[in-house]
Order: structure tokens, then C-alpha cells, then sequence
């Protein structure tokens, strides 16, 4: 009965979205309020409706509906509450549901806004923001449906359909198998829709855009409106990768963050294009240049959005099969191709409108600088999504699957990362327009100095990697680059005005948030980059088997071998937790668990490492083998991950810094009054 | 222009270095020993059948190298690795033998031979074929109009970075 509503709801919903699509054609065509006021309204309903049919997933989930197949595949009698409610995005079909909820959310609240000085994008934003939301809608509703049943048949096994075969009867199943355990984390409960939150947002824009293109303003009024929008899917899109990368590091046991797995890089895609954009744009506001570039790049980010959404819970291009047998995947492709295709179409026909109001004067100037910036952005997407499709490609021509692993990505990515930094240190010394290299010598040779001198003192620390010699020059360019900029801010506030230094650096932030907020961030990525090189090149590891009372050293460190327990949980695990003894220097300075969960019903193993985190490094331990008899001994692997902290307290940095770019204004600016009261960006004057 | 070269190369030169870089940087030898451990002299210890297991996958579990996967398939992997280490076999033979009884995708990355070098030559034509069209882009909008500038150079202005920054912030 409840399926039914749902999936009744869902229908409803899908119908609703197609008339909105055609009222506001029409409307926009005929020119005609009415109807694009219907199509608004229409768009407004679509929200309520798909809560409608979430909480109906929801309702069905927490009371153990397990004739419904979603049910049974992503709950189970002994998981939590909490576990059960957020089992809405444990699977395929839930995380489609949850994806339009949020869509419809994010559309609606941007239909919201005030228009009066834009109506004219109202009817195509709601157009694009509603086939988008159809798309997923017959997705749910003809491929991936979350009220589909179980069904006994006279005869084989069991259906999965909406509606009883001929003569089955609903099978009644006394428990479902439950959310795999990799997924019952606190991480993994709110990285999903920190990531969806990201992939949504940066639907909004690309609406804009494709509304600026339809209506031919070719002004950056489409940038400006979705300025705020940009940055908050950039800020949960950031914040859902580092949660994966902490949560993988937490609870996948392979003492690493990230993986370069295929899932991992589909969600990193969208965030490489959509920092290319938010570097573009500025050129756009600035100075009127780049609207092609600009339009390509959200065109972009909004088809590997989707393409992300699509690769993150179906895993089908893990072989050519899987992508051929799975229902959704080629029509994922299609629309893909379809959106990418009509939107660059659209941008040809407007090709000649947007044309540059200035010309590049100076190849140091900060423009020309962030063309590089977006170039190694873009570099560094080519190689990931290279990587991604490539065994895809190999299988289709040869039949032979081939891996793409770790070492070519990081051999790939690792120089233009380097490149980035580079440019971070420099572009924020370079002016706009005009910049030579006597200007930019005279900013840049002070913080170039100290860096030289950090240099040279990791040098005298012992230190010799070349990549990690490389690297902490970078990180130390940057960072003094950046806090230079900050100092020479503020005393020239203060110069000017007799303001004391803080208060200087307070008001001057406050004056362009963005800029600075945007500084912040870069300190950000520098400590993350800090993290990244300790322990990438400086991690060690090793693994023996050691019986009680035994140690295993490493380095600095050794472990003592205590004892271990095995024991049954109520929801369903049995544990062996291990008492292991650190050392340090032959100190002991305190006592681990690292334990193996073993999931009964899943009949999953799931290694949750014992972690002694300083600032300094990380030691690491995972139990990855035991005697039944505990003196016998066991096996344990250690690592230990120099400066892996710096890439956590770099990660929130960051997300502080994202969180200063976007918060809104509340200075009041007179005549920006209008367009701020509703939530966004000031418009230009 | 030559300044723009100059940047061009220098940011070739530093990404062809880090790529050298990356390529010389083999993971560290854990300097680590069990100091008490009941393994005979001769048998491998964990740490070199860790050392090869980072290199191979498994082609059930993707993307999850052998050294740290869970599975028993996984498990019986090793055991192999340490059963062939101990029979004398190098670290070539080993992962030799495994890509002749898997195929190829056992391996981190795949052999570079036949279209397989596709994987390795696409990006970097393609970022350099960027850094060339970014190039020409810029000289061609540079050349049409030399001085578009309509500021005094910078350097006859004693403030000139407070001015800049004037400029910078109000404008947005």
C-alpha cells in the first residue's frame, strides 16, 4: 500500500515536471507570464512531491518493509534507527530518489529568488532544471525503482516487479541483508549527500548559463547571479571528498586516503572543472573576456555531475558487460550526450554575441595566469578521465582488461599539481591587465627569499626526495606568498587610515571576501599539500606475526603484542579486538585496538585500524591475522604516515576559507538592495 | 613574449621534472625487523611478499592491491608470492608469472606496448597541445593591440600596490 503511494507520488511528480518543461517553453515563446507563472508553480510542487515519496522510502525502511526489494538490500533487523533512515542513500535506487529530492530542493529555492530584473531567464532555468529532473524521474520510476516488490511465483524464483505477475502472491521475508558494513560509518552517512549537495548546486549554474544562451545576454550577469550557487556546490563537493578521503583512511584499513579508484575520481572530475570555473569567472568579471571559455567550462562540469552521479553507485565501468547489462547505463550516456551536445550547439549559435570586451595586455597579468591555472586543471581531468575510460577502451579493442592504478595517476597528476602551486604562489602577486616582470619581481622576491630559506633549512634536516624537496619549497613560496599579501593589505589599511593592524586585516577581508576567503583556502590546499607529501613520500609500513608479549618495530616505533578478545556484538558483528602496546623510542607511550569486524549477515570482514595521530605523524595499526589460541600470536601491519594530520587541519582550512568566500553579505550596499535581500551575489552596479 | 616563453618553459621544465621525480621515487624500504619473530632464517618475511602484493591486483577485487586486501582469494595470492619468493624466484618471475596465468590487468598499470601506449601518450600530447594553443591564443591577443593600457606604468607610482589593491577590491 505504501509502495504503491510512492511510487504514485513519483509518477505524479514525473507528469508534473513534463508540463512545467512545456508551459515554460511555451511561455517563453509566446512571451506570455502565465504560462511560464504555471511552469513556476509547477517546478514549486515538484519539491514537496518528491519528499513525499522519500518519506514514503524512509517509512518503508524503518519499519522493515522487506517485500520490498530496496528494503531488504540496504536494511536488516538489527541496524539502528539512524542506520535505517539513512539507508535512503545506501543503495542505487534510494541515492536516485535522494538526488531528485535534493535537485527539487535547490530548483525551487532558486525559483524563489526575486526576478524583476532578470525574467527573462526565469522559463529556461526552470526548463533545465526540470528536464534534469525528469531524466532522474524515469530513471526511478521504469529502471531503478526503490517500491519495486518481491513476488513469489508459482514456479522459479522469486520477481522483482512494481505489481504482482499473473498469480504471485508478495513474499513475506523475515529480514533484509542489510547495509554493507563498509557503509555503516558516520563518514559514509554524511559524505553521500555532502558530494549529491555538490552535484546538485552545480546544477544551478549551468541553468543560468544555458538560460544566458537561450535568451542571448551575453553580459555576465548569468555569473554573477550564480556566484554564491558556485561556491557552495565547490563547498560540499570539497567537503565530501575529504570525508571520503577520511573515512577511507579510517575505515578501509589500507592506511591510505585515497585510492585513485574509479568512483573516487568520478567525484573529483566535477570538482577539477568546477575550480577551473571559479578561477575563470573572475576573468569574466573582471574584464569581459573568456565567455566562451566560461560557458564550456560549466557545460562541462554539469555533464561530468552527472556523470559522477551516474558512476558512484553503479560501478559499471568496472567492465564493458556491466555497462552493457545495466539498464541505466546507456541512458546515462545518452543524456550526457544529448545535454552536452545541445548546450554546445547553443553556445556555437551564440558564438559571435560573446565576444571579449578586452584583450590580453600582458602575458604575466593575472588573467593570462589563470588561463595556465585552468589549463593544468583541465590537464589534470584529461588524465583522470583518460584513466577511468581507458580499460573500458582497451576491452572493447582487444578484449584484453588492463588496470589503471595509483602509479599512473600519481606520475601523471603529480607535475601538475606541482604546476598549480606554482601559479598559486605567483598569480596572487600578478596584477590584472598589466604586469610586468620589474612588478612582479619587486612583489615576489621577498616571500621567493624566505621560501629559498625553508628550503634550505629542510635541506639541512636531512631530507632528499626530490619530489618532497620540490614539494616543501612549494608549499613554504605559497604560503608566504599568501601571508604577504594579507601583511601588505593590511598595512596599507593601515597606513591609510590609522586603523591598528588587526582591525585593518578584519575590515580588509571583510571588504572582499572572496579574494580573501579565497587565500585562505590556498593555505588550506598548502597544508594539504604538506599531509599529502608526508605521507606519500615518507610513509613506511611492515608486517609480522608476533606472539604475546613480542614486539614488531618500525622505525622509531614498536608494538608490543598484549592480548585479544573475540566477541559477538547485538547488531550482528563478531569482533577480535587486539591490546597492542606503543612504543616510542622504547618508551611506551600508550595502548591500541586495531580489530576485524566480521559482519554475519553480509559475511563481510571489515579491518577498523588503531591510530596514534600526533601532528608529527600517524601510527598506524590494522590486525590482519590471529591464532585462535591468543599466545600463539598474530599478525599485525603497521604503518607509519609522517605529517597525515596536515592534510586533515589543511582540509578544514579550506573549508573555512570556502565558507568565508560564500557567506552572504550584509553591508548594505543601497542600491544592490534588491538582488541581496534574496540571497545572492550584489549585482554590478 | 619571451616572458611568456620563459613562464611556458619554465612550467614545462618543472612539470617534466616532477614527472622524472615521480618516476625515481620508489616506495621506501621499511626499515623494520621483528626483533623476536618465530620465522626461520630463509623464509621470506611479510615484508617482501608485501613488497610485490603492492604491485598486483587481484582481478576480482578492483582496485584494491593484494598487499591490503581482505579476501581470501587475496590471501592464497600471498601465500603464493611467499611460496615462489621462497623457492628463489625474482620479483620480475613472480609478477611474470601472475600476468601469464591473469592477463595483464594484474598489473598497477598497464604494459606499455601495442595500445596500451595510448594510456601513456594521450595526456600529455593533449596538455601540450593545450600549453601550444594557449600559447597562440595569447600572442594573438596580445599582438592587435599593443598598448591597450591606459595606466601609467607602474613603477612611476610610489604606492602603486595600494592603488592596485583600491582597484581590485572595488571593482567586482
Amino acid at each position: 500500500m505504501a509502495a504503491n503511494f510512492g511510487f504514485g507520488t513519483l509518477v505524479i511528480t514525473l507528469l508534473i515536471s513534463l508540463f512545467g518543461i512545456g508551459a515554460a517553453v511555451y511561455g517563453a515563446r509566446k512571451n506570455d507570464p502565465a504560462w511560464v507563472d504555471s511552469a513556476r508553480n509547477a517546478m514549486l510542487l515538484t519539491w514537496p512531491l518528491v519528499t513525499i515519496a522519500a518519506l514514503t522510502i524512509i517509512y518503508l525502511l524503518v519499519n522493515g518493509r522487506y517485500e520490498v526489494a530496496y528494503v531488504s538490500e540496504v536494511t536488516s533487523n538489527s541496524m539502528p534507527f539512524y542506520m535505517r533512515v539513512t539507508a535512503l542513500w545506501g543503495g542505487q535506487a534510494g541515492s536516485l530518489v535522494f538526488w531528485t529530492w535534493l535537485m527539487s530542493a535547490f530548483a525551487s529555492a532558486v525559483t524563489l529568488r526575486k526576478w524583476d530584473r532578470d525574467r527573462e531567464f526565469l522559463p529556461w532555468v526552470i526548463v533545465v532544471a526540470l528536464v534534469t529532473l525528469a531524466f532522474f524521474l524515469v530513471l526511478i520510476i521504469f529502471f531503478e525503482n526503490p517500491f519495486a516488490r518481491l513476488w513469489s511465483v508459482p514456479l522459479g524464483q522469486p520477481v522483482k516487479a512494481m505489481f504482482p505477475p499473473a498469480g504471485a502472491e508478495l513474499l513475506t521475508v523475515a529480514d533484509g541483508r542489510g547495509l554493507n558494513p563498509l557503509l555503516r560509518h558516520p563518514g559514509m552517512i554524511i559524505h553521500p549527500p555532502m558530494l549529491y549537495l555538490g552535484f546538485v548546486s552545480f546544477v544551478i549554474p549551468y541553468a543560468f548559463a544555458i538560460a544566458a544562451l537561450v535568451t542571448g545576454r551575453s553580459d555576465d550577469r548569468w555569473i554573477r547571479i550564480t556566484r554564491r550557487w558556485t561556491l557552495v556546490a565547490w563547498l560540499f563537493l570539497s567537503l565530501g571528498l575529504l570525508l571520503g578521503g577520511r573515512w577511507a583512511y579510517d575505515v578501509l584499513g589500507w592506511g591510505g586516503y585515497w585510492g585513485w579508484d574509479p568512483v573516487e575520481i568520478a567525484a573529483f572530475m566535477p570538482w577539477l572543472s568546477g575550480t577551473a570555473f571559479l578561477h575563470s569567472v573572475m576573468i569574466q568579471e573582471k574584464r569581459g573576456m573568456l565567455k566562451h571559455w566560461n560557458m564550456v567550462l560549466v557545460i562541462l562540469t554539469y555533464a561530468l555531475v552527472i556523470f559522477g552521479t551516474f558512476l558512484t553507485r553503479s560501478g559499471v565501468l568496472s567492465s564493458v558487460h556491466a555497462f552493457a547489462q545495466s539498464a541505466i547505463g546507456p541512458l546515462f550516456f545518452t543524456f550526457i550526450g544529448l545535454t552536452f551536445i545541445a548546450s554546445l550547439s547553443l553556445l556555437f549559435n551564440r558564438w559571435n554575441e560573446l565576444k571579449s570586451e578586452a584583450v590580453m595586455t600582458s602575458m604575466l597579468s593575472r588573467e593570462a595566469l589563470f588561463l595556465l591555472n585552468n589549463l593544468l586543471f583541465i590537464g589534470i581531468l584529461v588524465v583522470c578521465f583518460w584513466g577511468v575510460i581507458f580499460p573500458l577502451i582497451s576491452e572493447l579493442v582487444t578484449g584484453q582488461k588492463v588496470t589503471v592504478g595509483p602509479p599512473f595517476y600519481e606520475r601523471a597528476t603529480g607535475p601538475l599539481f606541482a604546476g598549480l602551486l606554482l601559479l598559486m604562489g605567483i598569480a596572487p602577486l600578478a596584477a590584472w591587465r598589466h604586469s610586468t616582470a620589474a612588478t612582479l619581481g619587486r612583489a615576489i622576491w621577498k616571500p621567493a627569499l624566505f621560501s629559498l630559506l625553508v628550503l634550505v633549512a629542510v635541506l639541512i634536516g636531512g631530507i632528499r626526495q626530490p619530489a618532497a624537496l620540490l614539494g616543501f619549497w612549494l608549499a613554504a613560496f605559497v604560503s608566504s606568498v599568501t601571508l604577504y599579501e594579507f601583511w601588505r593589505g593590511a598595512l596599507a589599511r593601515h597606513h591609510k587610515s590609522g586603523e591598528s593592524l588587526p582591525v585593518a586585516l578584519w575590515r580588509l577581508a571583510g571588504r572582499n571576501r572572496r579574494r580573501y576567503g579565497g587565500y585562505v583556502i590556498h593555505l588550506g590546499v598548502v597544508l594539504m599539500a604538506i599531509g599529502i607529501i608526508g605521507i606519500e613520500v615518507f610513509q613506511t609500513e611492515t608486517q609480522g606475526t608476533i606472539s604475546q608479549g613480542q614486539r614488531l618495530s618500525l622505525g622509531r616505533y614498536a608494538i608490543s603484542y598484549d592480548s585479544l578478545a573475540t566477541f559477538d556484538t547485538p547488531d550482528g558483528r563478531n569482533v577480535a579486538r587486539a591490546v597492542i602496546t606503543v612504543y616510542k623510542d622504547n618508551q611506551p607511550i600508550g595502548e591500541l585496538h586495531p580489530r576485524r569486524d566480521y559482519y554475519y549477515e553480509s559475511q563481510q570482514p571489515m579491518t577498523i585500524p588503531g591510530v596514534r595521530s600526533t601532528m608529527e605523524d600517524d601510527f598506524y595499526v590494522l590486525l590482519v591475522d590471529w591464532q585462535p589460541v591468543s599466545s600463539t600470536g598474530a599478525t599485525f601491519k603497521i604503518y607509519n604516515n609522517p605529517l597525515v594530520n596536515w592534510l586533515w587541519l589543511g582540509g578544514l582550512v579550506f573549508i573555512l576559507g570556502t565558507l568565508i568566500a560564500a557567506w552572504p553579505d550584509k553591508e548594505p550596499e543601497p542600491e544592490k538592495a534588491t538582488v541581496r535581500r534574496t540571497g545572492f551575489a550584489p549585482a554590478k552596479a | 613574449m619571451k616572458r611568456l616563453a620563459t613562464l611556458l618553459t619554465l612550467l614545462l621544465a618543472l612539470v617534466l621534472a616532477g614527472a622524472a621525480f615521480a618516476q625515481d621515487s620508489p616506495p621506501l624500504p621499511a626499515n623494520a625487523t621483528i626483533q623476536s619473530g618465530n620465522r626461520q632464517a630463509g623464509s621470506p618475511s611479510d615484508d617482501q611478499v608485501n613488497a610485490i602484493a603492492k604491485q598486483l591486483y587481484c582481478p576480482v577485487c578492483e582496485n584494491i592491491p593484494l598487499d591490503v586486501c581482505g579476501t581470501q582469494a587475496c590471501a592464497q595470492w600471498r601465500d603464493l608470492i611467499r611460496e615462489k619468493l621462497s623457492q628463489g624466484w625474482s620479483e620480475a618471475q613472480i609478477k611474470q608469472y601472475f600476468v601469464d596465468q591473469y592477463g595483464d590487468r594484474v598489473l598497477a598499470t598497464p604494459p606499455a606496448r601495442g595500445l596500451n601506449w595510448l594510456v601513456y601518450l594521450v595526456p600529455p600530447v593533449a596538455i601540450l597541445a593545450g600549453f601550444y594553443v594557449l600559447y597562440r591564443a595569447l600572442k594573438a591577443w596580445k599582438q592587435p593591440t599593443p598598448q591597450a593600457v591606459s595606466e601609467p606604468p607602474a613603477s612611476a607610482q610610489p604606492d602603486e600596490y595600494i592603488l592596485r589593491l583600491e582597484e581590485e577590491l572595488k571593482k567586482r
